[in-house]
């Protein structure tokens, strides 16, 4: 069963702006999917008009096998959004803004009452039920709306930069809370600047960049294709330039640790036997940037390049 | 569609819409009420002793049911063209558009708030009115089903107001230009046979004169009109004004990109 099917989604706006050139996507009821792309790249668009918040231009979209053409409540029932801006009622109470969303996915009495405890109490946010939104901090209000696009129970949620702004406790509080409705069955897409985030959440990853699907594979594919991985290696002793060693590329750095870029031929083991026969000690070693983040760049530029 | 969600989600609104009226009551509720009382002192009572009877009524008794209607009017329009417009400005009507149920819904859900709040407003200008007059209901189902569907067509007209506004004063361009115009010159404060013979003819072409006349006649029992050609305006009103709203939603126009 597909969560999510686009066929051919065109969108182009009023001004001229053809934000969405025709993308293809299809997600497996279940999966946990990232969808990457630059600012200004289209994942917005796409996931408005997912949403009914953007009218497309041309193509197709089905969630749950309904389409938003012909069965638009059914596939709104099936959906749970949380934008990437705050669009909450700043003067409305935490437990309002949640028990109002339900009742307008039909939900009510006890049942109502029921999921808004139980979503308010899942994102730490019961104990502020009776204050305004405008009163609670960014991260709690982003909990918030995640709350709210929980209360229905949604076979699929969409997330546009849930954490963004958000500091690292609460955001790794948040991986933990969306990895749980993930492994109960509800279907994650995935919005995020965060790519280490992609990368620690997501099974699936979709890069999108000016329109167009540039790639769409397991998180896993995507990561084998990334050919080349740079360390930065803090040593005992400062060097006054960067040695050669054979099968690597290095580099001094300003601040005197030294970057060796490795490629798929060589591994550490023979980098390691390398330094040492030079006498050369090192004292720690990091990954230089994710390797998505890498991966993610490398794509964006090639298709700048090929373009 | 699925009645019973949409009806759950149609009290959802009217709930929220009603306890946004009696949060903000200060800006909601007490001004209509002082602005109305100052119409009957000034109007009523010092400038009116002045004036005499009109149509058989003390000047008093005759502005009453113009002024109950204005403040209907104006509180119908006002709350459904603030809260939605409101709603699309802070991007919470979102929450609506995402959910399932149907645009007519939304609208139903809006107007009630609208109606109501008219309603509230106009009863307590009707208590205010009772300081400094008698008003004995001649025909209550007119009066009644008069004021209703005044409200109903002005919660319409606002929120169509609404769907087109793009900033603040975009709201208040239709009250200030051409609502309060229509509504002065729609009889409140004074019966058209007194106009010469032309302004008369021009007087009915004004919507709001069928509807303060049509609410006198229910209260009073006079009217300068047909109270059938108000009920036949009132209607058609109606079924324009929401299929037109209708219209906006389904084609998104200012709401969705």
């Amino acid at each position: 069963m597909k969560a999510l099917s686009i066929k051919s989604l065109t969108k182009t706006y009023a001004n001229g702006n053809q934000a969405l050139k025709g993308i293809d996507l299809s997600v497996d009821a279940g999966d946990f999917y990232a969808l990457l792309g630059p600012n200004g790249a289209g994942k917005t668009t796409a996931i408005g008009i997912i949403s009914s918040l953007v009218n497309k231009s041309g193509g197709e979209v089905e969630i749950f096998g309904h389409n938003i053409d012909s069965e638009l409540e059914a596939a709104k029932a099936c959906l749970g959004i949380v934008p990437q801006e705050i669009n909450l009622n700043l003067w409305e109470t935490v437990g309002n803004t949640v028990m109002n969303q339900a009742g307008y996915y039909g939900l009510s009495g006890k049942l109502r009452k029921e999921r808004v405890e139980k979503y308010l109490r899942a994102l730490r946010l019961w104990d502020r039920r009776d204050d305004t939104a405008r009163s609670l901090s960014g991260g709690m209000k982003r909990r918030l709306m995640i709350a709210r696009a929980l209360v229905h129970e949604p076979k699929l949620l969409i997330l546009d930069e849930p954490t963004a702004g958000v500091d690292i406790e609460i955001r790794r509080s948040m991986w933990d809370f969306l990895r749980e409705i993930n492994a109960a069955g509800t279907t994650i897409i995935l919005t995020t600047h965060y790519l280490e985030e992609a990368e620690s959440l997501c099974r699936h990853i979709a890069i999108i960049d000016e329109g167009i699907i540039i790639e769409d594979a397991r998180m896993s594919q995507v990561l084998r294709k990334l050919q080349r991985e740079v360390f930065v290696l803090s040593l005992s002793e400062q060097l006054e330039e960067a040695p050669a060693l054979d099968g690597f590329e290095t580099r001094l750095r300003e601040d005197g640790e030294l970057e060796v870029e490795k490629g798929p031929e060589s591994d550490l083991n023979e980098l390691f036997e390398q330094l040492n026969a030079q006498g050369i000690r090192v004292v720690s070693l990091r990954n230089k940037a994710n390797r998505l983040e890498e991966m993610f760049m490398h794509l964006v530029e090639n298709k700048g390049a090929a373009a | 569609m699925n009645i019973a969600l949409n009806l759950v989600a149609a009290k959802t609104i009217i709930r929220k819409e009603m306890v946004r009226v009696l949060r903000i009551w200060i800006q909601t509720i007490v001004p209509p009420a002082i602005t109305m009382t100052l119409y009957f002192i000034i109007f009523g009572n010092l400038i009116g002793r002045r004036i005499g009877v009109m149509d058989g009524f003390d000047y008093m008794q005759y502005i009453a049911p113009g002024l109950i209607m204005m403040s209907v009017i104006t509180n119908s329009y006002g709350n459904v063209v603030s809260s939605f417009f409101g709603a699309k400005f802070g991007r919470h009507v979102e929450e609506m558009l995402v959910a399932p149920m149907s645009y007519a819904t939304i609208i139903i859900g809006h107007v009630a708030g609208g109606v109501l709040r008219g309603l509230l407003v106009g009863a307590l200008v009707t208590v205010v009115a009772l300081f400094f007059t008698k008003l004995q209901v001649a025909h209550p189902f007119i009066m009644i089903s008069i004021v209703l569907l005044s409200s109903i067509v002005f919660s319409l007209a606002g929120f169509i107001n609404a769907v087109f506004a793009k900033k603040f004063d975009d709201i208040s361009i239709i009250p200030t230009f051409v609502l309060t115009p229509l509504t002065y010159l729609g009889g409140v404060f004074y019966s058209i046979s007194l106009l010469p013979e032309f302004w008369q003819n021009a007087s009915k072409l004004n919507p709001i004169l069928y509807m303060v006349n049509a609410f006198r006649y229910g209260i009073l029992g006079t009217s300068d009109i047909s109270i059938g050609h108000a009920y036949a305006i009132l209607l058609v009103f109606v079924v324009v004004l929401f299929s037109g709203c209708m219209f906006l939603m389904r084609r998104g126009i200012g709401i969705r990109e």
